[in-house]
């Protein structure tokens, strides 16, 4: 299990096959990677600041993929985050997962991803024709890390 | 007693610092918010009651009712937008 908060770019597929390499109980691997995009709520995106809170932020993901871990049985995870000055089409996140089965690693992939976009302090600021703007928080974030409340393994 | 505030993002914007030390007597998150509000200003309208905000307190996700002790760090920050 690890968590880096970076500014510097990564390899997904350096970073995937290190997490599951010399591990032949891995049957299964899941990753996401969240991308920066031109637009956003309406407005043309040129550039995008990444703020945290150094410790909390560590902390925070750590919490959440030892859950993870915990509910779903996973063998192994990754989440890299980058901070600072980021630009369209820049990687921003990449959460990966290992596990004998796809059932486990896909669920616990996509929980890792739901709540940190709602628990780790993280703050967006993207630079617009118009100025520079926080990124509000969205409630269909909250409604995303939300569902995994009631939902038990078996329906996971 | 000795506590270290910190502010983040458009918060920390609207106050004009990243961090400060304070010396208060023992209070809750609630105790704080109010007397850093007291100030007025940008930190009254920054604070204000009903707005989206989050605390952590040892960089933990605190309530309004979470005791503030000595030397404890206290974030005031707006809901996150990672990912």
């Amino acid at each position: 299990m690890a968590v880096r908060i970076q500014a510097a770019d990564f390899d997904a597929g350096a970073e995937i096959a290190a997490l599951r390499r010399g591990n032949p109980k891995v049957g299964a691997v899941a990753s996401f990677v969240g991308v920066c995009r031109d637009a956003n709520d309406g407005a043309a995106v040129s550039r995008m600041t990444l703020e945290h809170y150094p410790g909390m932020t560590e902390k925070a993901i750590g919490a959440i993929v030892a859950q993870a871990k915990e509910r779903w049985g996973v063998i192994d995870a990754l989440v890299i985050h980058r901070v600072g000055e980021l630009k369209p089409a820049d990687q921003i996140v990449l959460v990966a997962v290992t596990g004998a089965h796809r059932g486990e690693v896909f669920a616990a992939c996509e929980f890792i991803m739901d709540y940190l976009k709602t628990r780790a302090p993280f703050w967006k600021k993207e630079q617009t024709p118009q100025g520079s703007r926080w990124v509000e928080a969205r409630v269909s974030d909250d409604e995303a890390a939300g569902r995994w409340a009631g939902k038990s393994k078996d329906a996971a | 007693m000795k506590v270290k505030v910190l502010y983040f993002a458009g918060l920390r914007e609207q106050v004009g610092t990243p961090s400060e030390d304070l010396d208060v007597p023992p209070t809750t998150v609630a105790g704080l918010r109010s007397q850093l509000m007291a100030r007025g200003g940008a930190w009254q309208t920054a604070l204000a009651q009903g707005k989206a905000l989050r605390v952590a307190v040892n960089q933990e996700m605190a309530q309004p009712t979470t005791a503030v002790k000595p030397g404890d760090e206290v974030a005031f920050f707006p809901p996150v937008t990672g990912g």
